[in-house]
């Protein structure tokens, strides 16, 4: 049984709809992300669970109790804003104690839990601190522990780790994920980084322009996009146009100069999307000029100029020679491999 | 860097702010020491201005009554205008800032109002509303039946500490609106799902925050308050002198210029130790928020 639940929420400001149509059931203890570009409705969606807006129509529902009717302060929800608001002129235990006190927290097991919390987000010693003395990293694990110190029945996090230096924003994502696996909480994260999303959750929710694009496991929605927005979105991705023709049998896929026996189902004029690092460089396939090679380390990244336009290949260095800027190369893939849509608009 | 450049880099910023230096010092320090000095020296009705230097103004200062109480009036005065608006333009500064675009310029101006108003105009406005039988609220009041006699406004402390709040309350307001603006936009929602309600919001998270704001909003008030001269003048007259009146007229009645030039020293100094005393206790008590 879903532990929250949104049912067909939609928010209108004036004539603008920034949500729509928006469902979702999320199970206990899972870990969800609203993954979209900034405008996409995802930091809306989560306002309208805390309360800090209504849902112009739809329910929303934890544990079967309509949450919209339960006033913000009073709906027990743990959130971690983008800017951490943190209360600068309390220390870092009087903010994390700020919960406790308002739930009438006796002051010895008041203590005791923000000491614990604090000591859980790796503040042990820092409970003295004000915020304005402390850096990004270590304020953003006071929010934390500031959040879930009041046992939330859910977590909210708005883009908590936009404001951190890529390094440390890799490690705060290890130490959220370890976290939430330690103590359960389910948790929603709101963020615009693919990698944030695909990393952290259990499941993804793609929105875009108010909309829900596919809600998946991150396996899914990366190899299975349910429309070339997600594929476009959730990493790199190859989009050749080509066109299915059924007048001769068997049907066939044709971009260009090659072709494929066509899936079953389409027909008419559609979009080929191949992951970059799908692609392998065969005898047969799709002609294509290496145009730039950039070595990466651990990959090789080419750009090539193929019969059906640009696309990129990523290859593992695994010690292989590599074919030279300028060689011509046949791009090969496997069928399942391929994700054929029909193409919006011809 | 060698000798000549580094003479020449410290020598730039000199010779940069020079003019501005110089007007400062000719305009502000040079009469300001020589009203210091003025304070020392002899007068008498027929013989003028002796320049000798005798205690005898900050004697009479330090022994009559009058200036005593001259001077604590002034103080209080600035006091309670500071009270009144501290407590009027915080929460106008907070709804102001909770107010929407077109509706926030619209009320700025108006709070801003009294600022472009000439003081006789705005004072004898004052006056209107309360000034004796005729005022308007006083009719309106008395015709009503709730009270018997005019509430006295002329001439009275009240009537000074009403007018000063009306001009002051812009200083205030905008004061304690620039802490707000300081305010994380999200701190409200973030003390709200912790479980407080709308009063705890304002007195634990929004209250210790603008204090700052509030006090330097205070010291601006109370130093332009103790020091305001139109307002009391018009007000208070010659009955009900506040050590800015008091200097005005030993200068230009009694033209007892040194027993001005002490009365404006005194205040002078007096305000200089209050404002730096309490700015510096602000800044060591709001540290944290002040970083």
């Amino acid at each position: 049984m879903a532990y929250l639940e949104l049912d067909r929420v939609a928010k209108q400001f004036g004539a603008q709809t920034v949500v729509d149509d928006f469902s979702l059931a999320v199970g206990k203890g899972e870990f969800i992300s609203f993954l979209g570009p900034s405008g996409c409705g995802k930091t809306t969606t989560l306002q309208m669970i805390a309360g800090f807006l209504d849902p112009t129509r739809g329910a929303i529902r934890l544990e079967d109790k309509d949450l919209t009717a339960i006033h913000p302060a009073k709906r027990g929800l743990g959130i971690v804003f983008q800017s951490y608001a943190l209360f600068p002129h309390m220390t870092a235990a009087e903010n994390v104690a700020f919960g406790l006190e308002m739930r009438s927290v006796p002051r010895t097991e008041r203590a005791e839990r923000v000491r614990a919390a604090l000591a859980m987000v790796g503040l042990a010693g820092y409970e003295d601190r004000h915020p304005r003395r402390m850096s990004g990293g270590q304020q953003q694990r006071v929010a934390l522990a500031r959040a879930l110190v009041i046992k939330p029945s859910v977590l909210l996090l708005d883009e908590p780790l936009s404001n951190l230096d890529a390094k440390l924003r890799e490690e705060m994502q290890i130490e959220l994920r370890q976290i939430q696996r330690t103590i359960g909480t389910t948790t929603i994260l709101v963020t615009h980084d693919q990698n944030e999303a695909m990393s952290l959750s259990d499941r993804i929710v793609v929105m875009s322009q108010g909309k829900i694009e596919q809600i998946g496991t991150p396996q899914e929605t990366y190899e299975k996009p349910a429309s070339a927005f997600v594929s476009q979105f959730l990493g790199k991705t190859n989009d050749f146009a080509g066109t299915i023709d059924r007048t001769s049998a068997p049907a066939r896929l044709v971009a260009g100069a090659w072709s494929t026996p066509a899936p079953a189902g389409l027909s008419g004029p559609v979009t080929v999307s191949i992951r970059p690092e799908r692609i392998g460089f065969g005898d047969a396939g799709l002609g294509a000029t290496i145009v730039t090679r950039i070595f990466q380390g651990n990959h090789w990244l080419f750009q090539c100029d193929s019969e059906c336009g640009p696309a990129i290949v990523i290859r593992q260095n695994d010690g292989t020679a590599q074919p030279a800027e300028g060689e011509r190369v046949r791009l090969t893939w496997r069928p399942e491999d391929m994700s054929v849509r029909a193409r919006a608009g011809a | 860097m060698s000798m000549a450049a580094e003479e020449r880099s410290t020598r730039a910023p000199w010779a940069l702010t020079a003019p501005a230096l110089m007007l400062f010092v000719g305009v502000l320090l040079i009469p300001l020491a020589m009203t210091v000095m003025l304070s020392f020296h002899d007068w008498g009705q027929y013989k003028g201005i002796e320049p000798v230097f005798i205690l005898k103004n900050w004697h009479e200062i330090a022994t009559d009554p009058y200036y005593a109480e001259m001077f604590w009036r002034t103080f209080r005065i600035a006091i309670l205008t500071t009270l009144l608006t501290a407590l009027l333009g915080a929460p106008e500064a907070y709804i102001l800032n909770r107010m929407s675009g077109r509706w926030k310029s619209f009320f700025l101006l108006v709070i801003l109002g009294p600022l472009l108003i000439s003081v006789v105009a705005r004072t004898l406005g004052w006056a209107l509303l309360f000034g004796g039988n005729n005022g308007l609220v006083n009719k309106l009041l008395m015709s009503l039946g709730a009270i018997r006699s005019p509430i006295p406004f002329m001439f009275t402390e009240t009537g000074m500490v009403v007018a000063l709040a009306h001009v002051m309350m812009p200083f205030m307001v905008l004061s304690v609106w620039a802490a707000l603006q300081r305010l994380d936009p999200q701190i409200e929602n973030a003390a709200m799902s912790l479980g407080a309600g709308p009063v705890t919001i304002i007195r634990r998270i929004i209250m210790p925050q603008i204090m700052p704001g509030v006090l330097s909003g205070a010291i601006i008030v109370f130093s332009l308050s103790a020091s305001a001269f139109a307002t009391p003048a018009i007000i208070g007259g010659r009955r009900l002198k506040v050590a800015a009146t008091l200097a005005y007229d030993e200068f230009l009645n009694t033209l007892n210029w040194p027993l001005g030039a002490a009365v404006a020293t005194l205040l002078l100094v007096a305000l200089v130790l209050i404002v730096v005393g309490s700015n510096a206790l602000i800044e060591r008590r709001y540290a944290e928020v002040f970083r």
